[in-house]
């Protein structure tokens, strides 16, 4: 596999202030990522600076071997998608329009939608089970449907590489297994790359190749979900107790929370 | 924009036109129909205007509450104008310094509103509104001391009126104007991304700071250009495209040139309505406009206090 992206000693932050101190990693083609780390570790931050919205300070970060900086913002649109945790639309459009606007950066000005930017929104609605809601209001959806809704518009985007910063953090232990398998398929058959900041470790230990952990600003260590998730990595990261069980099903790693026994 | 709701707005357009000519105190004479003309070209170019740069504030603010009345930027660009005109200054001046007038109080009452880096509806309308007190006293200031006999006739300007006198003042607006909405039409796309907030767009490959930048620049042209010739006229940029979203959805590419054509058609019938209601007395436009408005602003506020965000 070769190397997609690659992080070079980079600094980022903002107003000078730096969030995140020389990172260095790679991240490889059709691979499943996982950021993981305590809040104020500087996930999002890493996430904004691999989607190409954050400058680093410092460093450099290259895309297919160019520096991504460098790439003109509507060329790597076509490229990159982005799924925020938390959508706030303050007009009412329909899904159908959110959806469509995945289709911006193949439409040169003023040229209307052709027939195949509508088949591939309507694509990514119906791999997304959203095709239902397409004549609602975005503002009337429940929470998960909203978040299938603006995975759909990113699906629509044709993205090779899709970021996703807490996508699931709002939602039910339904959506959150939808939305998870969803984004593994789409990695399996779709060859997409997915880069993904988690809260939830288990999540992250059952869907993700590799894990990021980060502390601080720092990479603390970056592996496999087994080689990750170890009590002793997280007691020191998150300063706090847990039991590191194995899932009976899947094998990977199982996070239990150490009730302190208060006296 | 389909073609039902194109029809029924140039049906609506022609209706004002026709209703706007034809209605009013005096007889119709050749010289009463070329004022009224006048009168009617004024009214859809000031409409039109308006309204195309309260849909490019509600969008670049993502906010449905904006508007350059509102936002105190119609105030800003009448103290604007009247420094020109306190000072003697030539004609095309006036309208370079309503621009500024308007562009700065933007600027300033924007980055009032900002705090953390995030600007929230509240402070943004609170700034908007104090911005525009300051000024609109700084404007009364300025015609009550002023030496000038003219100056004086210009507090029935301010609060708004379609009669213009000057003919190459208003060619030379109409031209901005149309160059104005010309240029927004053409961002129309953008304004959509930006909806989804700065950062999707961004995600969406739309050169956000640049588009806002320009999208500023323009509206505060047209709202400067549009103070030069008829004064304050409030909420037209308000009721106009909420009307319009809540008919056709809020897809930019048909807000904006449905708004500017039901802007324009509205703003000749309340303008006819100002001149029939009570003849031979002419009431401001702006005091109906306002009348209309004021309501129409507070069920917004009403209803976006009631959601979450």
């Amino acid at each position: 596999m070769e190397k997609l992206i690659q992080v070079k000693n980079i600094h980022s932050g903002y107003h000078k202030k730096e969030v995140l101190k020389n990172i260095s990693f790679e991240i490889e083609e059709g691979e499943f990522l996982g950021i993981i780390g305590p809040n104020g570790s500087g996930k999002s931050t890493l996430l904004r600076s691999l989607s190409r919205v954050l400058r680093p300070l410092k460093g450099n970060i290259y895309y297919k071997g160019s520096d991504l900086y460098a790439i003109a913002l509507n060329q790597i649109a076509r490229d990159f998608s982005f799924v925020a945790q938390d959508t706030q639309v303050n007009f009412p459009f329909s899904v159908w329009e959110i959806v469509l606007m995945g289709r911006i950066p193949y439409l040169s000005r003023l040229q209307p939608q052709s027939a195949a930017d509508l088949k591939a929104a309507k694509e990514s609605m119906s791999i997304t089970d959203t095709l239902k809601l397409a004549g609602r209001q975005l503002n009337d959806l429940s929470a998960g449907e909203k978040q299938m809704v603006i995975i759909a518009k990113a699906i629509a985007q044709e993205p090779k590489v899709l970021f996703l910063d807490e996508p699931t953090s709002h939602l039910d232990i339904g959506h959150q297994v939808k939305i998870l398998n969803l984004l593994k398929g789409l990695n399996r058959d779709k060859k997409i790359t997915v880069a993904m900041v988690l809260h939830d470790l288990n999540l992250a230990a059952e869907y993700c190749d590799r894990l990021i952990l980060l502390d601080n600003g720092s990479v603390y260590k970056s592996g496999p979900p087994g080689e990750v998730l170890t009590y002793e990595n997280i007691e020191e990261v998150y300063k706090t107790l847990v039991i590191v069980n194995k899932n009976p099903v899947s094998g990977n790693p199982h996070i239990l929370l150490a009730r302190k026994n208060i006296p | 924009m389909s073609k039902k709701i194109f029809l029924l707005l140039i049906l609506f357009l022609s209706l004002s036109v026709f209703t706007g000519l034809y209605f009013g105190a005096a007889e119709l004479s050749p010289d009463i129909f070329r004022l009224r003309l006048c009168r009617i070209i004024t009214g859809l170019i000031a409409g039109a205007g308006l309204a195309v740069s309260g849909v490019i504030f509600q969008g670049i603010l993502r906010n449905p509450l904006a508007e350059p009345y509102v936002l105190g930027v119609s105030s800003g660009a009448g103290v604007g104008a009247v420094l020109g005109l306190f000072f003697n200054l030539s004609l095309q001046t006036i309208p370079v310094l309503a621009f500024f007038g308007a562009g700065i109080t933007m600027l300033i009452v924007y980055n009032l509103a900002k705090v953390n880096g995030r600007v929230s509806t509240q402070n943004l309308l609170l700034s908007g509104v104090i911005v525009g007190a300051v000024f609109s006293s700084i404007l009364l200031f300025l015609v009550s001391i002023s030496p000038n006999e003219a100056i004086h006739g210009i507090t029935w300007w301010l609060l708004g009126s379609l009669q213009v006198f000057d003919i190459p003042l208003l060619a030379t607006v109409s031209i901005l104007v149309l160059c104005g909405i010309g240029i927004a039409l053409f961002l129309t796309r953008e304004l959509n991304a930006i909806s989804l907030g700065e950062e999707e767009a961004l995600h969406l490959g739309v050169n956000v700071d640049t588009v806002k930048r320009l999208l500023f620049v323009v509206a505060s042209l047209i709202t400067g250009s549009i103070v030069c010739v008829c004064g304050i006229i409030g909420f037209i940029g308000l009721i106009i495209p909420h009307a319009v979203r809540s008919i056709i959805g809020s897809d930019h590419r048909q807000v904006l040139p449905a708004s500017a054509i039901a802007a324009g058609a509205f703003l000749i019938l309340a303008d006819t309505l100002s001149r029939v209601i009570m003849p031979p007395v002419e009431i401001p436009i702006g005091v109906i406009t306002a009348f209309i408005g004021g309501p129409v602003f507070i069920l917004l506020l009403r209803k976006k206090i009631k959601s979450p965000f």
